[in-house]
């Protein structure tokens, strides 16, 4: 059994001019102890599906799929309140802005703290003692002084780094980190990557990395997913992705890159159309 | 030949803070940069935030001005502190910035975005400006029947064409492009990449291109600088820069690029195999 199991997942959007389908039958699983990356370009639909299986997209959005199980549990036909109960704790997520994830007018200690009070009914010295302990755990230095900064008074780097810490607060199996280090330079790219799969490791979670970046890929993943407009296009190791990448799609994206270039000029992606491509 | 840019010990202070009761303090932002720069060649800025890379872009592009040091364009000097910013000092100097969504007025069309440079700096009559616009539009592959539209009905590559076909529309001879590409796809950002190489071949312009991304610098550059703390640590060659870095933080900066060659996927899947062995 999978820890996440969604098969033939579709969400379409009810906007002005008609419906919009962002996912167009998704199948995907990821086990404990799996880094899972979702490439894709903007409009491919890897966030859409990852929100999907939090649910949290907005009620414009339309959900069906033929089954969607967490730890052998099925999310579609469970009530809004016993999913509550599991996002946050045993399904967490981090965002790219780590600047507007967090809230602006709470210390990072109390937003840590609320998730510890509502999803693990702690204690208020057990819940402070423990927040020191995740703070600590994500490399922010001081960490008893720390919890009473806001957001505004650290670093991007170091608020992507509480973020990670209210994920982990509840020991989740599986994590969703959506574009995490998109936002921040390369150094702090590299520092943040290292953590979250120094974690992933030492908690043996489940790991979904969703990308744009083929270097976080490569760097990340045990297994890839790639998306073009909200179809797969392909699945498989990593090191097979990068030898011998089955779609013509994966192809081009990887011939695209710039240190892949041989000649003057990249070549470019164009003319697809994802009906055409999707993996069988 | 004279360089078409040349910087002589360039520095912008900036002072901070300072009320009535206590003195501010001074951030030297850029310090002491030197450089120059031929016709059709594209010098790579790299650095992170706070670097002192978007500085030196507004120093460059005549916003904003050098505390000290000398700056030459086509081998006249250039102190806008001095002079102020005539319309022949803006046809020779042009930007495009990284988010083709902020930059291009929403309330504007195409057409109207071309020819305003034009409208600004030169005294071109209306049919002619709106002749080189039509123009322009072409040569940065977009279509004619595009004038009338305005940026929301465009993707945000096509958005960063009409960006870069407003720079180039007064002829300049040095173009700075402050993160053209971070903020694209990969499939675009390949296609942004060869309109400016092949503007670049076509118009012999020359380019100070700003990026964090060290693997489009490595694909575009003939000079890199390394910039940290407002100083530059490295300025060399791309060959000699990327295959002999001398300083520390160029080191670091290498090391925490992401690499997506197959030897160092198998050298990561190898130690992890170890690690839970």
């Amino acid at each position: 059994m999978h820890l996440l199991e969604v098969r033939n997942l579709t969400v379409s959007f009810d906007t002005s001019v008609g419906l919009f389908h962002a996912v167009k039958g998704i199948d995907l699983h990821v086990d404990a102890r799996e880094v899972l990356a979702i490439v894709g370009e903007s409009g491919s639909g890897k966030s859409v599906a990852m929100l999907s299986v939090m649910g949290l997209l907005p009620a414009t959005a339309t959900v069906t799929a033929d089954s969607m199980e967490f730890d052998g549990r099925d999310l579609l036909t469970m009530s809004a309140a016993q999913r509550r109960k599991i996002i946050g704790r045993d399904v967490a997520m981090i965002f790219q802005e780590p600047m507007t994830s967090l809230n602006p007018c709470f210390t990072v200690g109390f937003q840590i703290e609320e998730v510890l009070r509502f999803h693990l009914g702690m204690g208020r010295t057990e819940r402070r003692a423990r927040a020191v302990e995740l703070l600590r755990q994500v490399g922010i230095p001081e960490p008893e002084q720390r919890l009473h900064s806001f957001p505004h008074q650290m670093s991007g780097g170091q608020n992507q780094r509480v973020m990670i810490a209210m994920a982990i607060a509840c020991s989740p199996k599986l994590l969703i980190a959506d574009e995490p280090t998109t936002a921040l330079d390369v150094t702090i790219q590299k520092q943040i990557l290292d953590l979250l799969v120094h974690l992933q490791a030492e908690h043996g979670m489940g790991l979904i990395m969703i990308t744009h970046n083929i270097g976080v890929v490569a760097e990340t993943a045990d297994r890839v997913v790639v998306q073009y407009k909200g179809r797969r296009m392909e699945e498989a190791g990593v090191l097979e992705l990068f030898t011998a990448p089955k779609s013509p799609y994966t192809r081009a994206l990887l011939a695209a890159l710039p240190e892949n270039a041989t000649g003057d000029r990249l070549p470019t992606i164009a003319g697809f159309n994802p009906e055409d491509l999707v993996a069988q | 030949m004279t360089a078409v840019l040349e910087a002589r010990n360039i520095s912008r202070d900036y002072h901070v803070g300072g009320t009535l009761f206590g003195a501010g303090r001074v951030v030297h932002a850029v310090k002491n940069l030197s450089f120059s720069l031929d016709r059709g060649r594209t010098l790579a800025i790299v650095g992170e935030s706070g670097s002192g890379k978007s500085t030196l872009a507004r120093i460059l592009t005549l916003i904003d001005r050098q505390t000290s040091g000398e700056l030459f364009m086509d081998g006249a000097a250039v102190d806008i502190g001095r002079t102020g910013v005539t319309r022949d000092m803006r046809r020779k100097v042009q930007i495009v910035f990284q988010n083709p969504y902020g930059s291009l007025n929403p309330r504007q069309k195409i057409g109207d975005v071309l020819m305003e440079p034009l409208l600004l700096n030169t005294d071109m009559p209306v049919a002619e400006r709106r002749e080189r616009a039509l123009q322009m539009l072409v040569k940065v592959g977009l279509l004619p029947e595009h004038f009338n539209r305005y940026p929301h009905m465009f993707s945000g590559g096509q958005r960063q064409r009409i960006a870069i076909a407003r720079a180039i529309i007064l002829n300049p001879s040095l173009l700075v492009l402050d993160e053209p590409v971070s903020a694209l796809d990969l499939s675009v950002q390949a296609q942004i990449l060869n309109l400016l190489a092949d503007l670049q071949d076509e118009f012999g312009l020359t380019y100070v291109f700003i990026s964090h991304d060290l693997s489009v610098v490595r694909y575009i550059a003939d000079e890199v600088m390394v910039m940290y703390l407002g100083e530059a640590v490295e300025y060399g060659s791309r060959d000699r820069v990327f295959e002999a870095p001398q300083h520390a933080y160029t080191r670091t900066l290498f090391a925490a690029t992401p690499r997506a060659d197959v030897e160092s996927i198998r050298a990561r899947l190898a130690r992890k195999a170890a690690a839970a062995a």
